[in-house]
């Protein structure tokens, strides 16, 4: 489990994160929602060491983030995998050198294991026969799932995926959430992704944190995203034209 | 001013962190030999092409510039070689390389930093600053000398070929110049001038890369920004080791 007490962070004397803290269980997929601008990506990269929070404390299973020592910190990041919302692939190295490239760092495993651990994973995305391909090569939901693959190399206990829908159309976006949750399900991880897309809070989100202004605003789970009174959730849940249409419908049939 | 002292101290703790042991020694090698390949081998072409036309440009003025009938034609072939030898091939080169190879060291890394391929390394646990700078500054200082021993001895043969083409020096007093009072430390200055000039080729653009923040456009900013600081800090090094080295 993933713990975080009153985090805070700001740039500049502007503050973007304003003491949130959180839960995120191990199987579970957690989603942290909101719109642009209101925290999420300085949360998650604080959450990953990324960033320096100003104030607060993270917790990895009982192990203190702040409390590590460099080599620790190290350790503990081998245990974490993470999708960037532009896949953040090395761009002058094929997918299998991509996903290899963990593995090759950490490990001493000899060449073939390493191949046949590399394949095993693109097997698992659905991308077989793209070892040699170079991200320019491969569409963009492609490359998601490449990141997916090179996340989950290394057999992580966490992980994290910032926007993993962003710039996919509605059919890829879903069979990456998809993935994303039979993964977390299949190897028990703790995976908390951040987005705004509201097809992934109807897909995966087993807990959902809304977050507005820095400020935890919300949270629960995806079929209390739907329920609740809460009018600055409303604002962003059915800020689309259909889910104000199907609100409406909902309305009228007295839901 | 606050600034310029800012910069400073965050290239020397950029330092501290580049010259720690490398996490994996065959990822290390791998990414040495590729460097080597990038920045040495891949600038050894224009390397060649400058000294050779500017061997035969300074024997051309040389050569005019010593017109007078009391004065040996084998000083054309000397002069020449002591030009190449303490200045043009490891000061003027090195300027070169600054803007061809200083703009692809900070391109390259200010790339991986815009597109978070710099966080995909950190999240992993890896020292991105010694994985990605170390092996590029241990490439330049210990290559670099090879490209400019190369760059001298082409120097000195566009020299000898331009001589012989305008017809200002024969091929025997030339040849004569070359080897008269050959003094062995300036080879020996010329290769640490070298050496610490590879040194700031390789750092200073991978400093400007590795902490620019934006987009294309601010990449290219910085390209040019470390292009500059490269030249201006090899121009000043180069008056100081001058007279650290060869003053009296």
């Amino acid at each position: 489990m993933i713990e975080v007490t009153n985090l805070y962070k700001e740039f500049g004397g502007t503050p973007v994160l304003k003491g949130i803290s959180a839960k995120f269980e191990n199987g579970k997929t957690s989603l942290v929602i909101g719109t642009s601008g209101s925290g999420k990506t300085v949360f998650l990269k604080c959450m990953l060491g990324l960033l320096q929070p100003d104030n607060g404390d993270i917790c990895y299973d009982g192990r203190h983030y702040e409390e590590m020592s460099g080599g620790e910190k190290r350790n503990l990041k081998k245990e974490i995998g993470m999708v960037f919302q532009g896949s953040a692939l090395f761009d002058s190295s094929t997918v299998e050198e991509n996903i290899m490239f963990p593995l090759k760092m950490f490990t001493d495993m000899p060449y073939d294991e390493k191949l046949d651990r590399v394949n095993f994973v693109l097997n698992r995305v659905n991308l077989e026969n793209s070892n040699n391909k170079f991200p320019a090569e491969i569409s963009g939901g492609m490359q998601k799932r490449v990141a997916i693959a090179r996340a989950i190399v290394m057999n992580p206990k966490y992980l994290f995926c910032d926007e993993p829908n962003s710039g996919l159309d509605p059919k890829t976006s879903i069979v990456i959430d998809n993935l994303i949750q039979e993964i977390t399900d299949e190897y028990d991880m703790t995976t908390v992704i951040n987005s705004h897309d509201m097809n992934s809070v109807m897909e995966i989100g087993e807990k959902i944190i809304f977050l507005k202004n820095g400020i935890k605003e919300w949270e629960g789970t995806s079929n209390d995203v739907f329920r609740t009174n809460n009018e600055a959730i409303t604002d962003f849940v059915y800020s689309s034209n259909l889910f104000k249409k199907v609100r409406e419908a909902q309305l009228k049939e007295g839901l | 001013m606050i600034n310029y002292i800012k910069y400073i101290g965050g290239y020397f703790l950029m330092l501290k962190e580049v010259f720690k042991k490398p996490q994996k020694g065959s990822v290390f090698r791998e990414s040495l030999f590729k460097e080597i390949e990038d920045l040495g081998i891949n600038s050894i072409g224009i390397v060649a092409f400058i000294s050779f036309f500017v061997g035969g440009v300074v024997v051309i003025q040389t050569a005019l510039n010593l017109d007078s009938p009391l004065t040996p034609k084998y000083l054309i072939g000397y002069a020449s070689r002591e030009s190449l030898i303490l200045e043009f091939s490891p000061t003027l080169i090195s300027i070169i390389l600054a803007g061809k190879v200083g703009s692809y060291i900070t391109s390259s890394i200010g790339t991986m930093r815009v597109t978070e391929q710099i966080d995909a390394l950190e999240v992993m646990g890896i020292n991105s600053l010694n994985y990605l700078v170390l092996p590029k500054i241990i490439a330049n200082v210990f290559f670099y000398p090879f490209v400019i021993i190369i760059s001298i001895f082409l120097g000195i043969f566009g020299g000898w070929v331009a001589g012989i083409l305008t017809g200002l020096v024969s091929s025997a007093d030339y040849i004569l110049g070359i080897r008269a009072d050959l003094e062995p430390f300036h080879i020996t200055y010329s290769m640490i001038k070298t050496a610490i000039f590879a040194f700031v080729i390789a750092s200073i653009p991978a400093y400007h890369g590795f902490y620019v923040s934006g987009g294309a456009i601010e990449v290219g900013k910085s390209s040019t920004r470390a292009v500059v600081w490269t030249s201006i800090v090899i121009i000043v090094l180069n008056y100081f080791l001058t007279q650290m080295l060869l003053g009296k």
